[in-house]
């Protein structure tokens, strides 16, 4: 699987398969001579996960996620990782155990306090409207963890469906899905998210993850669909059909199981990277917009106070980098316990 | 070899065809009405109103409003903003500044991430490598517009060493918004270098050329980085929609007039004509340099050969 070899021609090697997946979603495309085998630029070695070429199928398949769990426990970043995720998903389930001020209460901002420093009763220092820093930037964490599962999730269920459909039939289904995921590649995610978003003349956590997921889903289908078709041709595929297995029980039980992993690797990534691209939105101004309370608003008010009051910058910009590298260190401690090569 | 290119480029029109329709419907579907907002707080009377609104095709039906542009692109015809000025002068004044941008941006990641992957690659697990794997960690995880302010405040406020925003001195106003737009790409390219070559210089080939008294420096340059940058290629083709998506956050923050500004200002703005020209232009582009990158892959890697 890892031989880079002439019949796989221009899609052998990716940035998605050994190390990196691209953490926007537009990271992913690539090469692709078009037709139907040809869109497979994907995680190629990270597939090697799900079985072996010799593949026995079931003892093998469990001792694989036992195994991988095994590692993880012992990784020292994903047990980092894991502890500031439950942190951060505390802290968005229950904000009110971190402070005692909630930012959207009436007279929790005193204007005479405005951009006042970090001190020792307020220790993030107060944003523009005399709003407790600290309390802001704890009660963002909610709609950045909302929006990157409910995106990742959602394109990923989008992309597993119809990358399992376009990767085990193949035929006209899967060259209309290629044209399609070929378009919304050549489209910028930042721009398309700022197109789709300029539609609705109200923007809330709904049209924002609407907007990302659109851009997102055809990330996983091309992930997927690539895993498919290396295994879709195993010979425990070719047993399960000769037993008298449907279709629809060969994939959700044969090949689901077995091509899973470089879509829950690439997807646990991908959540730092939604993160991101909703702050830069909301930054823009063209995502989350004002009451909510989200890490990218607070970053862009402080945009023109930089010289005077970068705490404002500071906090939800230090509070977001670690979330989004949170996800990252977790998809990469599980992509290596998932990929038996780096054991 | 021509003949999959010409293929190629053919396949490329319906995805030209079909994004510039998906775009101008989006536009289309924007709500409020450009040219009232035009007037700002003084109304403009409706006679004018009126004329406008035919000049730009605003009152025909989508599909024809799509045509008619259509029509007019095929005979070179940009059409115009609403302020009566031409797609292609826009263009012609914003991407030069925008290529001499993303060009900046591509010489940081190919040089800096190419030397640093090299180097990693070569003594991994060395205090180099861990230094490399930490710090294009925390790179990626840094937002771009988040590391823009950080680089503005640091190397531009309180150091001095770069223009704070803007272009009008030349080259050096590029360089830190270059640098900032890279910066992702460049941890990416770091890593994507260090992992394959790490993972080539364990092939036969490599021990053989060593076994024959090749020196290092050439068992390295001439056999194994050749073989380890097709995944490198790869990413920096893909990554080219990244950088124009960057490129909309950077030039904002570092303030510098080109396609990014001017497609963001179009968008809120709803000239349809500028935001169409403009996306349609980052579709064509990007597609361009997929089918480069795949015909570098027959240039690096002489097993790959096209029908």
């Amino acid at each position: 699987m890892s031989e880079r070899t002439p019949e796989k021609g221009p899609v052998g090697g990716t940035p998605a398969g050994s190390t990196d997946s691209g953490l926007l979603l537009d990271g992913q495309s690539g090469g692709e001579p078009g037709g139907p085998t040809g869109t497979g630029d994907v995680v190629a070695h990270a597939m090697a996960s799900g079985h072996g070429d010799d593949g026995s199928v079931d003892a093998r398949q469990a001792s694989l996620w036992s195994d991988a769990w095994r590692q993880l426990r012992r990784n020292k970043l994903f047990l980092i990782a894991a502890f500031l995720l439950l942190v951060l998903s505390v802290m968005a389930m229950f904000p009110g155990l971190f402070s005692s001020i909630n930012p959207s209460d009436r007279g929790a901002c005193q204007l005479s306090s405005s951009k006042l420093g970090p001190r020792s009763d307020a220790w993030f220092g107060n944003d523009i409207q005399g709003c407790d820093h600290y309390a802001n930037v704890i009660y963002g964490a909610r709609v950045s963890m909302i929006i990157g599962l409910v995106v990742v999730g959602g394109s990923t269920i989008i992309g597993i469906v119809l990358g399992a459909l376009a990767g085990f039939f193949g035929g006209w289904f899967d060259t209309l899905m290629a044209r399609i995921t070929d378009i919304v590649f050549g489209l910028p995610l930042l721009l398309g998210a700022i197109l789709i978003l300029g539609v609705f003349p109200e923007r809330g956590l709904p049209q924002v993850c609407l907007a990302l997921i659109v851009l997102g889903w055809p990330t996983t289908l091309r992930l997927f669909r690539a895993s498919v078709i290396a295994v879709k041709d195993t010979d425990y595929v070719a047993a399960a059909r000769a037993m008298g297995a449907t279709n629809g029980r060969i994939i959700v039980r044969h090949i689901l199981p077995n091509a899973i992993a470089p879509v829950l690797v690439y997807a646990t990534i991908a959540v730092g990277g939604i993160i991101a691209a909703e702050a830069t939105l909301s930054f823009l101004g063209i995502g989350l917009q004002l009451p909510a309370v989200s890490w990218g608003l607070q970053i862009g008010s402080g945009q023109r106070l930089i010289r005077t009051a970068p705490h404002i910058i500071f906090f939800p910009s230090a509070f977001l980098s670690v979330t989004v590298l949170s996800f990252i260190l977790l998809g990469d401690a599980l992509r290596d316990a998932l990929d038996p090569k780096t054991r | 070899m021509a003949r999959y290119i010409a293929r190629r480029l053919l396949l490329a029109i319906p995805v030209l065809i079909g994004a510039s329709f998906l775009i101008f419907a989006m536009v289309f579907a924007l709500p409020g009405d450009p040219i009232r907002a035009l007037g700002g707080d003084r109304p403009i009377s409706p006679a004018v109103q009126e004329q406008l609104r035919d000049q730009y095709n605003l009152d025909d039906p989508l599909l024809v409003q799509y045509g008619k542009y259509a029509g007019g692109l095929l005979q070179g015809d940009l059409g115009t903003d609403f302020s009566g000025r031409p797609v292609a002068d826009i263009l012609e004044q914003t991407v030069p500044v925008t290529v001499k941008l993303a060009l900046v941006a591509l010489a940081f990641e190919a040089v800096f991430g190419l030397i640093a992957g090299v180097l990693a690659g070569i003594r991994q697990k060395s205090f180099f490598d861990n230094l490399v794997l930490v710090s294009t960690t925390l790179v990626v995880s840094i937002p771009v517009f988040v590391l823009g302010f950080v680089a503005q405040y640091v190397l531009g406020l309180k150091l001095g060493i770069f223009p704070v925003a803007g272009v009008a001195s030349g080259f050096q106003g590029y360089l830190l918004p270059g640098f900032v737009l890279a910066a992702l790409s460049l941890a990416y390219v770091a890593r994507l270098t260090r992992t394959s070559l790490a993972e080539n210089l364990r092939n036969d080939y490599v021990r053989t050329a060593k076994a024959k008294g090749l020196t290092p420096l050439s068992v390295v340059g001439k056999h194994t980085l050749r073989n380890s940058l097709i995944p490198v290629v790869t990413f920096l083709g893909a990554d080219l929609g990244a950088l124009l998506s960057g490129a909309v956050v950077t030039e904002g923050i570092f303030n510098i007039p080109g396609l990014g500004r001017a497609v963001f200002g179009a968008i809120q703005t709803q000239e349809g004509t500028v935001v169409v020209g403009i996306v349609t232009l980052f579709v064509f582009v990007f597609i361009l340099f997929n089918l480069l990158v795949d015909v570098l892959y027959a240039a690096l890697d002489p097993r790959i050969r096209y029908e």
